[in-house]
């Protein structure tokens, strides 16, 4: 299991190192450049060279990209250009509450998609069904930040029963540990805080959990629909087994192979693709920060970010290879 | 035989009905009776409903779309009361599956769950009806897969289905089977699956399960060479129905149905010349035939004749335990036909 682990990993490096040249391709070759969004509109072309010349912009790529390189191996991702910050520290700053939100939005998507396509294979061709298979597909449709915008517009600003911004609401006084909200108000004690942000939670939490929970659905129902014809089913009715057995321990265990995989892959386009619900909810996510940085130029959080995300999939994915070499031994890693 | 049998199934009949297509009537009223520790046979070729007769016997039918009339008597512990296996509800059915009938199906691989070692795949049957627990169910899974000729069982235990060859995984399969000593067991096609090496083993396990554990073995097969060493009795099934049934020796000595005498006159024999043809059986059997115009083998008999049609023929009986269904029988010995013995690790 180690050396798949071990493996895994080295694996992993030629397709950041690949990865990295074609983003500093990319972000250089963006129109524009810091150069004209950091200097006001008023600025001479003077200033703007002189102002090129001291970020280094107007070395040949190769030469720039060395210099990335050499500064990535001291851990050095550079500062941002928006804050001056190191793009180490913004990013430890913003990733947790991508975090958080993309854990709610899964735990909901399971929560809910995994009972849901359940049933419906169960009664299959019935009205739940139809209505899931339905419903999936709205989901599937229905554009997130869309989604966002009426959530927020029905739930928080005239119902008012959920917060309709930011992760916490402003005056509470919590303490910090990890970054993440709801984890850190559990760890001190200060259940107040804790509860408020999972509050916060809620409203984006939702919106994000749509296309996750529609793909799982669907997943869940064909998966146990498949299963139920197996005939290691019928085996384990022909053993006499009670109801929950065959079904838990038979049916929704081979089931859930897919939906694993599925689990996996969604949880990494959470991480990277909440830009818009967190516009919406002004969450102060990596997804927002990127967003920004696209528009001011920002080179160094543009690639710091997008290699730190690429590295975090990368990882998820070796999660899901394990997790799935446990439930299915016929794929088990030696 | 005891004046009442374990088993006594009376005009089973199984059709399947789909919204907007015609319904199929997979078994046309089969009955036949299993003694306590006897050995039954249900022969016939695919299509001619002997799996959909051993599912219906189990409640193992999927619980839409399927009709199922007549009825199934079986007397659970031996004892005097009788329960209609195709009428008792859901949860008394339950009960008796696993501990008092229990199946072995066609093929081992399929039948085994792929993700879940074959230790709990036995034990969560003895959990279920035996009341073990832990320690105690693991050894007791231990000495049943070591009684079916698993060695090394213990470690075994923790391995699963696709680790095991197929002659293991179906004495897995054979484990749980009888891993409640069960009074009837019903083994669907158990060596079709397999090496021809492997099925004489197979074989051989299952009649000494039977012998010595005094279970009630319904044995569904398409080949009369695995029934020829082990059934008491034979029930030879064509197009859902009982064509012709009798005792083991009788029916190999004398076939009176023509489809039978066709089955036997159709198995390859090593002392026949070299240049003698097979004798096969014209045609195949056809999902269109209309049951209610008279004998639905008829299309495909030599003894053929115009009152064949004239409704589906009764079962008669000539003589004392030999019955069968047809207006033509053939009499006597077929031509050519010896009994097979001990094919397949048969009397050995």
């Amino acid at each position: 299991m180690l050396r798949f682990i071990v493996r895994r990993v080295l694996q992993a490096v030629p397709t950041l190192f690949g990865l990295s040249i074609l983003l500093f391709i990319w972000v250089r070759s963006l129109p524009g450049g810091p150069a004209y969004a950091l200097l006001p509109e008023n600025a001479t072309a003077e200033q703007r060279e002189a102002l090129r010349r001291a970020m280094g912009l107007d070395d040949p790529v190769i030469v720039q990209y060395g210099a990335f390189l050499g500064r990535l191996a001291q851990g050095d991702l550079g500062e941002s250009l928006q804050t001056g910050r190191p793009v180490m520290t913004e990013f430890a700053m913003k990733f947790p509450a991508t975090v958080e939100l993309a854990v709610m939005a899964m735990v909901i998507a399971v929560a809910v998609g995994v009972p849901l396509g359940y049933l419906a294979a169960r009664r299959r061709g019935g009205a739940l069904d139809a209505l899931v298979v339905g419903g999936s597909l709205v989901g599937i449709c229905t554009p997130v930040f869309f989604l966002a915008f009426v959530l927020k517009l029905v739930f928080a600003e005239h119902l008012g029963i959920f917060p309709s911004a930011f992760r916490q609401t402003p005056g509470i006084d919590a303490t910090r540990i990890t970054g993440l909200f709801v984890v850190d108000g559990i760890a001190t004690r200060e259940w107040d805080a804790a509860w408020d942000a999972l509050m916060h939670l809620v409203l984006p939490g939702l919106a994000l959990s749509s296309i996750p929970l529609a793909v799982i659905v669907r997943m869940t129902r064909a998966g146990v629909i498949e299963v139920l014809g197996e005939d290691y089913v019928r085996t384990a009715e022909a053993k006499g087994l009670h109801r929950r057995t065959v079904r838990g321990r038979h049916v929704l265990r081979n089931a859930m192979l897919p939906v694993v995989t599925a689990i996996g892959l969604l949880s990494g386009a959470l991480l990277a693709g909440a830009v818009l619900t967190e516009s919406v909810f002004a969450f102060g996510g990596i997804g927002q920060f990127i967003y920004s940085a696209t528009q001011t130029r920002d080179y160094p959080v543009l690639l710091g970010f997008i290699l730190i995300i690429a590295a975090v999939y990368v990882a998820i994915n070796l999660l899901v290879d394990i997790s799935y070499s446990l439930l299915d031994p016929r794929v088990r890693v030696r | 035989m005891p004046a009442r049998p374990l088993l006594a199934v009376h005009d089973l009949a199984v059709t399947f009905t789909q919204r907007r297509r015609r319904d199929v009537r997979a078994v046309d009223g089969i009955s036949f009776s299993l003694g306590e520790g006897s050995v039954v046979g249900l022969v016939g070729e695919s299509g001619c409903g002997k799996s959909v007769t051993s599912l219906a016997l189990m409640g193992l039918l999927p619980p839409r779309g399927v009709q199922v009339s007549g009825r199934a008597l079986f007397r659970p512990g031996g004892g005097d009361a009788e329960v209609d296996l195709l009428s008792l509800p859901t949860r008394r059915m339950r009960d008796l599956r696993g501990r008092e009938l229990a199946m072995v199906f066609q093929d081992p691989l399929s039948s085994l769950n792929p993700v879940v070692p074959i230790g709990r795949q036995v034990t969560e049957i003895l959990v279920r009806h035996r009341g073990l627990k832990g320690a105690a169910a693991r050894s007791a899974a231990a000495e049943l897969l070591e009684r079916v000729g698993i060695p090394d069982p213990r470690r075994r235990l923790s391995e699963y289905p696709h680790e095991l060859s197929g002659g293991m995984r179906q004495r897995a399969l054979i484990a749980m089977a009888v891993a409640c000593r069960p009074r009837l067991m019903i083994a669907d096609e158990p060596t079709t699956a397999l090496d021809v090496t492997i099925q004489a083993q197979i074989l051989e396990l299952l009649k000494e399960l039977v012998t010595e554990e005094g279970t009630a073995l319904l044995m569904i097969t398409h080949d009369l060479g695995v029934v020829a060493g082990l059934c008491d009795e034979i029930n030879v099934l064509y197009a859902g129905r009982v064509v012709e049934g009798a005792p083991r020796h009788d029916l190999f000595r004398a076939p009176t149905h023509p489809y039978t005498s066709g089955l036997l006159r159709s198995i390859p024999r090593l002392d026949a010349p070299r240049d003698e043809p097979l004798t096969p059986i014209r045609g195949t059997v056809n999902d269109a035939i209309e049951w209610a115009d008279g004998c639905a083998f008829a299309p495909r008999c030599d003894n053929y004749a115009e009152d064949c049609l004239g409704g589906p023929p009764d079962m008669r009986e000539e003589r004392t335990g030999h019955r069968f269904r047809c207006v033509h029988p053939v009499h006597g010995r077929a031509p050519g036909v010896p009994e097979p013995t001990a094919t397949q690790g048969g009397d050995r």
